[in-house]
C-alpha cells in the first residue's frame, strides 16, 4: 500500500495488577510480512499481542511505532496505522453488516461527519476482499459464525491500516473457514503489503503461514524465525512441554508437527 | 460489490430511521399540546397556541399558561432527560438491566433531594444541585466497587441493586420522621410526580437538557464503538475511559436534575431505551429515540393518571404499574438469551 510502517517492543514489562505477564521483552515486526505468535496457554502471546495495539501500558519499557512511543501518539492517528481483531468481538444487536464495516471507518472520520465517499469505497472494497458483499444489508445476528469473523475482518479492513494484529482469528471455526480466513489474510499481505502479526494456536497453520515466527514461553521471546528454523521437535518440547516428531509437509515443505501423546503410537 | 447499492442500502436506513424518529417526534408534540388541552375545562388548540405563543386569552391564560404549560414542559424534559440517560447507560454497559434507575443513581438522586427538602429545607435549586452530587458520588461509589476487578457488567449491576436498596431506605426512613405536612410533598420522592410543577422547577432541568442532551449525542458515534467491546473501541482510536467518563457524568446529571424536579418518575429511564430498540431497530443510534418515547412515556402516562379514573395519580404510579412487569419479562428474558439491548 504505502510505505512500512515499524512495529517494536523495546524491553517491555507487562503485568495484570501485581501479577507480571511478559518480562524484559524485545520483538520486532518485520514490515510487510507475516509474523504468528505461538505459545503454550498462558505464556502471555495475548498480552504481548495487547501491548503491541497499546490495550495495554507497559510498566516498563516502551511498544515504538515508526520510532515514537505508543505512549506519546494521539490514539486516533495510531488507529490509522495500526488495527486489532481482539478475539471476541461484540457485535451490536441488530446491525446490519455494511454499518457495523463501517465501524472500522471511525478513526477517519470527524465529529459529525457523514460517511464520505472514500468511506463507501473502503467499505466497499471491505466488503468484496472478505467475499461478504451479497450480506452487506443483513443482520450480523443472522450470519453463521464462519460469516461473523469475515465481517470482523472486514471491519479491520475498512480501517485500512499498514498494521494488522488478530488475537487467534481462526478460533471457533471449522477447519474449511479456518483456511479461508489465514488465505484471505495472505492474499492481504501480498497485495498490497499489509503487515500482519497474529496469535494462533494450531502449531501446523503457524508454520504454514508465517514468514516470521515467534515462539513465546514464560513471559519471553524463545525463539524467533523463519518456521523452518523454529520448528523443530526441541522447541516443541521446550514451549510445550510436548513430545513430537517434526516432518516436512509433502504439500508445503514447511515443518509439520505430529504429537506423540501416550496413546495410538505405532 | 458496487458502491451505489452499498449507498442504497445504507441511505435506505438511515433514511428509515430518521422517518420513525420524525414520527415519535411528532407523537411527542401530540401528546404535549393534548396535555394543554384536556383537563376540567377542555381548550381548543387554538387558544392553547395563542396561550404558548404569548397572548392573553381570557380563562385560558392562566389555566393553560400556569398550570397545565408548567405541568407539560416537566413532563416532556424529564421524560427526555430519563430516556436519554437511561439507554447511554444500557447501551454502554451492554445490558438492559443497567438503567440508573436500577443501579442505584437515581436512588441516591432521591435520598440527596428527600433530606435536602425535609431536613434542610433547601430550595429548588439548592435541591438540584445536592441531588446532582449525590447522584454523581453514588455512580461514582458503584463505579468503583465494581471496577475493582474489570469493567463488568453484571457485578455493578448487582452491587447497584444493593445500593438502591440501601438508598432507597434511607429516604423511607427520612420520609417516616417528618412532619406530617411535608409528608405530602415528600411522597413524590417515592413515586415521582408532576404535580404543583413551576417553573422555577422546570428551569433547571430544562437548562441541563439543553447542555447535557447535545454533548451526548456528540459522543452518541464512539458509544456505538464502546459497544463492541474496549479493546475494539481502543483499537478504533476511541479514549476509552476519558469517553465513559463524560458519557457516565453527562447521563448521570441529566437523571439528577430530572429526579430533582419530578422524583424519580418510576421506570421511565429503564424502559425507553429498549422500547426505542423495538421500534427503530436495535442497531441504530438510539439515544435521541430513547429521550422521546421518555418523553411520551411521562406526558402519557401523567394524562392517564389524571383523567382515565375516578382518582387522579401521579405520573410515578402509572409507570410503575407499565413497568414493574416489564422488568420481570426482560428478567425472563435475559436468562434464556443473556440479551443485550
Amino acid at each position: 500500500m504505502t510505505h512500512a510502517h515499524s512495529l517494536a517492543a523495546e524491553d517491555i514489562t507487562l503485568a495484570y495488577g501485581d501479577r507480571i505477564v511478559v518480562e524484559g521483552l524485545d520483538l520486532a515486526i518485520a514490515p510487510g510480512k507475516i509474523t504468528v505468535i505461538v505459545g503454550a496457554n498462558g505464556c502471555g502471546k495475548s498480552t504481548l499481542l495487547r501491548a503491541l495495539a497499546r490495550l495495554i501500558p507497559p510498566q516498563k519499557g516502551r511498544v515504538m511505532l515508526d520510532g515514537a512511543s505508543l505512549q506519546h501518539q494521539p490514539s486516533k492517528e495510531i488507529a490509522r496505522t495500526l488495527g486489532l481483531l481482539p478475539q471476541r468481538p461484540v457485535a451490536p444487536e441488530g446491525i446490519a453488516v455494511a454499518d457495523l464495516v463501517g465501524r472500522g471507518r471511525h478513526p477517519h472520520q470527524r465529529m459529525l461527519a457523514r460517511w464520505s465517499p472514500r468511506d463507501y469505497e473502503a467499505v466497499a472494497d471491505a466488503l468484496a476482499a472478505t467475499g461478504i458483499a451479497d450480506l452487506a444489508d443483513r443482520s450480523v445476528d443472522e450470519l453463521s459464525g464462519g460469516q461473523q469473523q469475515r465481517v470482523w475482518i472486514a471491519m479491520a479492513l475498512a480501517q485500512e491500516t499498514d498494521i494488522l494484529l488478530l488475537d487467534e482469528p481462526t478460533t471457533f471455526l471449522d477447519v474449511a473457514h479456518q483456511i479461508e480466513v489465514l488465505d484471505l489474510l495472505t492474499d492481504l499481505n501480498r497485495d498490497r503489503g499489509t503487515t500482519i502479526v497474529m496469535v494462533l494456536h494450531d502449531l501446523n497453520l503457524a508454520a504454514r503461514y508465517a514468514d516470521e515466527l515467534v515462539a513465546v514461553r514464560d513471559g519471553s521471546v524463545h525463539a524467533i524465525g523463519g518456521p523452518d528454523e523454529v520448528i523443530t521437535e526441541v522447541l516443541v518440547k521446550e514451549v510445550f512441554g510436548l513430545d513430537s516428531r517434526v516432518i516436512g509437509d509433502p504439500l508445503t515443505g514447511k515443518p509439520l508437527v505430529l504429537p506423540s501423546g501416550r496413546h495410538h503410537v505405532l | 460489490m458496487s458502491t451505489e447499492t452499498l449507498i442504497a442500502g445504507r441511505r435506505a436506513r438511515v433514511r428509515r430511521r430518521s422517518l420513525l424518529t420524525g414520527g415519535l417526534a411528532v407523537a411527542v408534540l401530540v401528546a404535549f399540546l393534548t396535555s394543554l388541552m384536556v383537563g376540567n375545562t377542555f381548550y381548543g388548540l387554538d387558544k392553547v397556541i395563542r396561550v404558548i405563543l404569548g397572548e392573553t386569552v381570557p380563562g385560558a391564560s392562566f389555566t393553560v399558561g400556569d398550570l397545565r404549560l408548567p405541568r407539560a414542559s416537566l413532563g416532556l424534559v424529564t421524560g427526555l432527560c430519563f430516556g436519554v440517560a437511561g439507554v447511554t447507560f444500557q447501551t454502554m454497559l451492554r445490558n438492559p438491566l443497567a438503567s440508573p434507575d436500577i443501579i442505584g443513581i437515581s436512588s441516591g438522586a432521591s435520598a440527596a433531594a428527600v433530606i435536602g427538602l425535609i431536613v434542610f429545607s433547601l430550595s429548588e435549586t439548592a435541591v438540584s444541585l445536592l441531588a446532582l452530587l449525590a447522584a454523581l458520588l453514588t455512580a461514582g461509589a458503584i463505579y468503583l466497587l465494581a471496577n475493582r476487578r474489570g469493567f463488568a457488567g453484571t457485578r455493578l449491576i448487582l452491587i447497584g441493586i444493593g445500593v438502591a436498596a440501601m438508598l432507597d431506605s434511607l429516604v423511607s426512613y427520612v420520609l417516616s420522621r417528618a412532619a406530617s405536612w411535608d409528608l405530602q410533598m415528600a411522597m413524590q420522592w417515592l413515586t415521582g410526580s408532576l404535580n404543583g410543577a413551576t417553573w422555577s422547577g422546570v428551569m433547571p432541568v430544562a437548562i441541563a437538557c439543553v447542555v447535557l442532551v447535545p454533548v451526548l449525542l456528540l459522543h452518541e458515534r464512539h458509544l456505538g464503538v464502546l459497544r463492541m467491546g474496549d479493546d475494539s473501541a481502543a483499537s478504533l482510536g476511541v479514549r476509552v475511559q476519558r469517553t465513559r467518563i463524560v458519557l457516565i457524568v453527562g447521563a448521570v446529571a441529566l437523571l439528577a436534575f430530572a429526579t430533582a424536579a419530578s422524583g424519580p418518575i418510576a421506570f421511565v429511564a429503564f424502559m425507553a431505551g429498549p422500547i426505542a430498540a423495538r421500534i427503530v431497530g436495535p442497531g441504530a443510534s438510539l439515544t435521541l429515540p430513547s429521550g422521546l418515547i421518555g418523553a411520551l412515556l411521562v406526558l402519557v402516562a401523567d394524562l392517564v393518571g389524571q383523567f382515565a379514573f375516578d382518582n387522579r395519580y401521579p405520573v410515578g404510579v402509572i409507570t410503575g404499574v407499565l413497568g414493574a412487569p416489564y422488568l420481570v419479562y426482560l428478567l425472563i428474558r435475559s436468562n434464556r438469551t443473556g440479551s443485550s439491548i
